[in-house]
């Protein structure tokens, strides 16, 4: 009965245990399972969440620059002259420091500064997990503090920028800041391009902030583009020593001079004094930081005569031979005087450029409508900005014949009443070389600006004529010749403006171009304030010179070939005649030098 | 039973392909990891050279040559007369 009975419930009771029993348990073991989950979450998330956080931020992929250098500047021959080289920044994290108290007077040892000093640093910046403790250090110094292994203290690279040229290029170069961002000079104009773009990867890091594995790259860094400088490195020095010289010399308070390649207005040279080392800019005044040569304007004194002089030649109002009365020295000019050093008499076109007669200037300019006067000094540039790519290149001044007074066009016929940059000079200097096109001067090897015709080349060879006796016997910057060159140029000499009138302090300058008849250099040399009891003050005396020691060096150094050989051969067989005369001793010391061979095909 | 057989295909192909994705990435890091050190190398050449270039530029420096030139090895600059003019 039982079985019978059983029989029919027994499918019953199993249909009940698997349906019911069965779901419940696996709900009920489901919902354990998902109560431990959420208990789990809870305790991750509630409980335990600040231990959690912060193990996670420190296994955290995180993503890092990666350090890119500055592309190097050289000179035109590949010379390096700014050169970025790694050094290490060593930094701390403040709250890992101030959690080892203990170790701080041993990290403030090897950093080299007062533990209170290093406290307080830190303790201003407790908030942060960042804080530079040395920046810029030779990589083996950062090695020997990050040896002392206190936790918190890391390193990192960064580019310094060195320039080995020091002081001579200071000016033409500038200088970077701290953060590798040009400030001055050529690092600010081609900042840009010298500028690198840091990269971007994704590490590992751990718990110190050591780099466990390099996961991805994000973004690969751009090295920063070398750039090339027309500067030659040679002929620089040689400026900048002639010029210290110069400086030692004559006393004088500052100097500048500009070479410029005259076919492509490239900058071959460009110094001033004072100067600065750029190796350590923190220390130098920051009036010594300025490129005068750019950025101060100067009267340009007689060095303005010759462009007088071809505004008259284009006007056709004078003939290089057409006589001009000086007499008697000096002649009225408003409530003052335009005189001359002394009374020249009558004297021709050239003979004005030659003698530098500012009354003869000014009887040309007399000729000349004040309009047409203006416009030809335009074209060589003056007044207005020179487009050198310079940062902060002056463009002088230059009043427009609206505002002149009736003894204006007098006055600026002599170079005074307008300014200009010792650049804008040499600039000029090279139109009336090179047949009269005006090439705006560049600093970057290879660019050549568009020309602008000035004026006509006959008559930019006719001043270039007259410009050629300045330095011959009988001119007034004789000291400006070189053996074997004919030189082309006219001294300076302007009185300082100060407070409304001219000072008794004076601004020697020297313009000239070499050689005449196939041109490479325009060089202009201008020195402020010489001590007039010690070379005197004149161009001739102060700046002429040194035009002479960086040209002859210069020819020589671009191996130009000389164009007035016969002066050369001359002096030569007066030296030989000199020589014969000494003893015979002396004849056997110098013999080398005048080797037969030699001498022969020089006498051909 | 079709059915069954493209199921059991699908499932040993995501498996082949999870193992494929895992082999790759494996790959990937191994050789951006070779890709790292070599551009490190690189960097480190890079900067030993442009250190070296300092330190040439910094022996060559004009001043210090000069200074060479005319006191430890005496030279100097040849007088107008010392030079012969050759022509052609």
């Amino acid at each position: 009965m039982a079985r019978v009975t059983s029989k029919p419930g027994k499918p019953r009771n199993r249909a009940q245990f698997n349906l019911r029993g069965r779901l419940w348990l696996v709900v009920g073991t489901l919902g354990l399972c998902s109560l431990a989950l959420v208990g789990r979450a809870v305790d991750l998330q509630i409980v335990d969440n600040a231990f959690y956080r912060e193990q996670g931020n420190e296994r955290f992929l995180r993503e890092i620059a990666i350090p890119t250098s500055r592309g190097m500047i050289t000179d035109r021959n590949g010379e390096p002259l700014a050169v970025s080289s790694p050094v290490e920044s060593v930094w701390g994290n403040p709250q890992e420091l101030l959690k080892a108290p203990d170790r701080l007077p041993e990290l403030a040892q090897a950093l080299d500064v007062p533990v209170e000093q290093l406290t307080l640093k830190l303790g201003q910046k407790s908030d942060k997990e960042f804080v530079y403790l040395k920046r810029r250090i030779n990589p083996d110094e950062a090695q020997a503090i990050l040896a002392h292994k206190i936790p918190g203290v890391f390193s990192q690279r960064e580019f310094r920028r060195f320039y080995p040229q020091g002081e001579a290029l200071a000016h033409v170069l500038g200088f970077t800041n701290i953060d590798d961002r040009g400030q001055e000079g050529v690092e600010l104009a081609f900042d840009e391009w010298l500028r690198g773009t840091p990269g971007a990867k994704k590490v590992i890091r751990d718990r110190r902030g050591r780099i466990v594995e390099n996961v991805d790259l994000v973004r690969a860094a751009q090295p920063g583009k070398d750039l090339t400088l027309s500067i030659d490195r040679r002929i620089q020095y040689l400026t900048y020593r002639e010029l210290k010289r110069t400086l030692l010399e004559t006393g004088a308070s500052s100097a500048s001079a500009v070479v410029l390649d005259i076919h492509t207005g490239e900058v071959l040279a460009m110094a001033n004094l004072p100067s600065f080392n750029p190796n350590a800019v923190d220390g130098s005044l920051r009036d010594a930081h300025r490129n005068r040569a750019v950025t101060d304007v100067v009267e340009p004194g007689s060095t303005m005569k010759p462009i007088t002089v071809a505004a008259a030649l284009t006007a056709g109002v004078v003939t290089p031979s057409t006589l001009i009365d000086t007499n008697p020295g000096w002649m009225p000019n408003g409530r003052y005087r335009t005189t001359d050093t002394t009374n020249h008499g009558v004297l021709t076109v050239t003979g004005v450029i030659t003698k530098s007669s500012n009354v003869g200037a000014a009887k040309i300019a007399q000729r000349l409508q004040p309009q047409e006067f203006y416009d030809f000094i335009r074209r060589f540039g003056y007044g207005s900005p020179p487009h050198s790519g310079f940062p902060g290149e002056s463009s002088g001044v230059l009043p427009s014949p609206a505002r002149w007074s009736g003894t204006t066009k007098q006055t600026i016929s002599y170079g005074y009443g307008l300014s200009t940059t010792p650049l804008q000079i040499a600039e000029a200097y090279a139109a009336l070389a090179n047949g009269g096109h005006l090439i705006a001067p560049t600093f970057v090897k290879g660019q050549r600006n568009e020309p602008s015709q000035a004026i006509d080349p006959k008559i930019a060879h006719e001043v270039m004529k007259m410009m050629q006796t300045v330095t011959e016997p009988g001119g007034t910057a004789t000291t400006a010749a070189i053996l074997g060159y004919h030189v082309a140029g006219k001294t300076g000499t302007a009185r300082k403006a100060s407070g409304g009138s001219y000072a008794r302090r004076y601004i020697s300058i020297f313009a000239g171009v070499v050689p005449v008849d196939n041109p490479r250099f325009s060089m202009v040399v201008v020195v402020n304030e010489p001590d007039p009891s010690r070379k005197g003050y004149y161009g001739g005396s102060v700046s002429g010179p040194v035009f002479h020691n960086v040209m002859e060096g210069a020819l020589r150094l671009m191996d130009v070939p000389p164009d007035d050989i016969d002066t050369w051969l001359a002096a030569q067989a007066a030296a030989e005649a000199k020589q014969a005369g000494k003893p015979v001793a002396a004849v056997h010391a110098a013999a080398p030098a005048a080797d037969p061979s030699a001498q022969e095909d020089a006498l051909q | 039973m079709s059915g069954r057989v493209l199921l059991a295909l699908l499932v040993v192909a995501n498996v082949l392909t999870a193992i494929g994705v895992v082999f790759a990435r494996h790959e990937h890091r191994q050789l951006f990891i070779a890709l790292s050190s070599l551009e490190k190398a690189r960097d480190e050449l890079n900067i030993e050279f442009g250190r070296l270039q300092l330190e040439q530029a910094t022996w060559a420096e004009s001043n210090r040559i000069d200074q060479v030139a005319r006191e430890r090895l005496g030279m100097k600059f040849p007088e107008a007369g010392d030079i012969v003019v050759v022509r052609e």
